[in-house]
């Protein structure tokens, strides 16, 4: 009982000295306390600051084959670290270290293509449905619960393997499709779930025209949801594109350095140079925690049940 | 509760129908149409003309749409391309192994996330629940194939305990009455097959078993934690209930109803997980022989396994939401 009395006492004092905050500014203070959030958000910096820079971090140029390299270079043995590789040459005669660096670009390209690409549609039919209802809206959630009947990964490969050769925008959009109908579920609960609460009301009684107070008042508020899930579709997306890379429907440009197709090609490898598979494995699960760890604690700051 | 079956039951159909009419569309957009995707490389402009009057695509599009449902409901999607064998037929022989692998890593995930989930929610906060919630974020990190590679490059090929591939050793003369390995060894009381089949299916199982093993120990533990702080928890406290009661009947029999849910919704993904980890242990099940259908472009394979995958997620959820009612009472009257 007393352990109660002095938890809500802290509680007064705490909400005493903050002196009342947005929900934002507030979930920031909390994400900043919980090192959960703080490993994701370093991790995610680090990524896109290395997919930004990469091209002018890395020693070597990725898409040179080099001879020092391929002379060296049988079915079973492929050179390890040499003066100037530090990593030496990955199954091609590429540096594969340089690849390695470089690419982060394109994983982060797959990664934020099919993530804003799944999240705008998905969005827009989730929009479309929250806002007008009526038949609509149960046109569109039929469609949306038929694509979460295929398990995502059927779905994309189903998807994939529409196109005769797979470029990189033939992976985005096969697993963009695959985020598409969370998005839309997503966004049209949050939406129905505002439709009777007090500021949409409110607004409703003051004669707000239904499109200022879908883009307004509704929308903002569904943004917290939204910008949670699309940071764990980030981590999805990479995940995804690895394994129609795997099974053979990823990019056919075979110079092209991604890391969902550098582990995808090195497979063969483990027994000659494991690294080849290891160090692109480990950037996908470390990017793919990354991802993660932000969205999972970005969803716990934001949810006004942890408010305190 | 039959009320609240047959509606569910009823509203199944409309999904299972639009998605007859997806999967006839999707034939429809491939590269050549579907003739062109059932001759593949050998199509020449008569071979395929030929072809479309055979398969009667010079019809109406709805007279085609109905005899394509008619087919799929006699279970006819066509010949292989590859084998020129029915699709069903394919789909016959290899669906034993899946069926054997999935049990399997469905065991395995229940039996070691469920309790993992729970201690970990009894423990918060303590070196366990750390480990554990670590291990359900890196669990859904690692790419599943990744994960079987390694599997597959310490186990079998550096330690050579277990078999790298296959489900069962090709020198065992092993006869087979219902195509799963292990209940055929002992069935017909041999005993070195049964185990034998035991050691090949122990990499992939774990392979399979990762993500609803991350899932189930996620999903356990929050539940758990969630019913703890029920206000009949409090009540079963107060009334003096012993712990190891309350724990037993109050908060895991609550606790453990999402974790149905999330139970069945991964079973239905396992076909998805299957094809990744039956490529890597050259499994012979639906999943490697969904790969191989998309290497060669066998469509009308893909169109059957595609079909075949959405009607096992679609009756999996159905089952999960009728259990779901018999457990609860509470979700009958929605």
């Amino acid at each position: 009982m007393t352990k109660l009395l002095t938890r809500k006492a802290e509680r007064i004092d705490e909400l005493a000295e903050s002196g009342g905050t947005s929900l934002a500014k507030d979930a920031f203070r909390r994400m900043r306390r919980s090192p959960a959030a703080i490993t994701g958000a370093v991790i995610t910096i680090l990524f896109v600051l290395l997919a930004i820079f990469s091209p002018w971090l890395a020693p070597k140029d990725p898409y040179v084959r080099y001879d020092e390299l391929r002379e060296n270079l049988t079915p079973s043995h492929i050179p390890g670290p040499m003066p100037g590789f530090l990593l030496g040459s990955d199954q091609n005669g590429f540096d594969f270290f340089s690849r390695l660096l470089v690419a982060s670009q394109q994983t982060l390209i797959v990664g934020v293509g099919a993530t804003v690409i799944g999240a705008a549609i998905g969005m827009l039919i989730g929009g479309l449905a929250g806002a007008l209802g009526g038949w609509v809206d149960t046109l569109l959630m039929r469609f949306t619960d038929i694509l979460l009947a295929l398990p995502s990964l059927l779905l994309a490969v189903s998807i994939a393997a529409m196109f005769a050769n797979g470029t990189q925008w033939t992976v985005i959009i096969a697993v963009s499709v695959v985020s598409v109908p969370i998005f839309a579920r997503l966004l049209r609960g949050s939406m129905l779930a505002q439709r009777s609460s007090d500021h949409v009301l409110a607004a409703t009684a003051l004669g707000v025209k239904r499109t200022t107070i879908v883009f307004r008042h509704m929308l903002p508020n569904s943004l917290g949801p939204v910008i949670v899930q699309a940071t764990l579709t980030l981590a999805t997306s990479i995940l995804e594109a690895a394994a129609l890379s795997f099974l053979g429907l990823g990019d056919s440009d075979p110079d092209r350095a991604e890391w969902g197709l550098m582990l995808a090609k090195a497979q063969g490898l483990l027994d000659v140079k494991p690294e080849l598979a290891f160090y692109p494995a480990i950037a996908i699960i470390v990017v793919a925690l990354g991802f993660t760890l932000l969205g999972e604690s970005l969803r716990e700051a934001l949810d006004p049940k942890n408010r305190r | 509760m039959l009320r609240f079956t047959v509606r569910r039951l009823l509203q199944a159909i409309p999904t299972l129908l639009v998605l007859s009419i997806l999967v006839f569309a999707w034939l429809r957009v491939l590269p050549g149409g579907p003739a062109g995707a059932l001759l593949g490389d050998k199509a020449t402009p008569e071979s395929l003309a030929d072809m479309r009057r055979l398969m009667g695509l010079d019809e109406p599009i709805i007279v085609q749409y109905f005899k394509f449902l008619g087919r799929v409901f006699t279970g006819d999607f066509g010949n292989s391309l590859a084998s020129g064998d029915a699709v069903i037929t394919e789909i016959a022989r290899r669906f034993p192994a899946t069926i054997e692998l999935s049990i399997c890593a469905l065991v395995l995930a229940i039996a070691f996330g469920i309790p993992l989930g729970y201690l970990a929610a009894r423990y918060r906060g303590r070196l366990l629940d750390n480990a554990a919630v670590i291990t359900t974020l890196v669990g859904v990190a690692v790419p599943v194939f990744f994960l079987g590679v390694l599997l597959k490059y310490i186990f079998a090929q550096k330690l050579g305990i277990l078999p790298p591939s296959g489900r069962q050793d090709v020198t065992i003369d092993a006869t087979h009455v219902t195509g799963f390995f292990v209940l055929d060894g002992l069935l017909t009381g041999e005993l070195d097959a049964a185990w034998d089949a035991i050691k090949h299916l122990i990499l992939p199982s774990i392979a399979l078993a990762s993500i609803p093993f991350a899932v189930i120990v996620r999903i356990t533990r929050a539940s758990v934690l969630d019913v703890q702080q029920e206000d009949f928890v409090r009540t079963a406290e107060s009334k003096g209930l012993t712990t190891p009661v309350i724990r037993r009947r109050h908060v895991l029999r609550n606790a453990l109803l999402p974790v149905s849910t999330t139970i069945g919704l991964q079973t239905g993904l396992l076909l998805a997980g299957a094809v990744l980890t039956e490529k890597v242990f050259n499994w012979q099940g639906l999943g490697s022989l969904l790969a191989e259908g998309i290497e060669r472009r066998d469509f009308p394979r893909l169109q059957g396994l595609l079909l075949l995958a959405a009607a096992v997620y679609v009756v999996v959820n159905l089952l999960v939401d009728i259990s779901y009612a018999i457990i609860d009472p509470r979700v009958r009257v929605r």
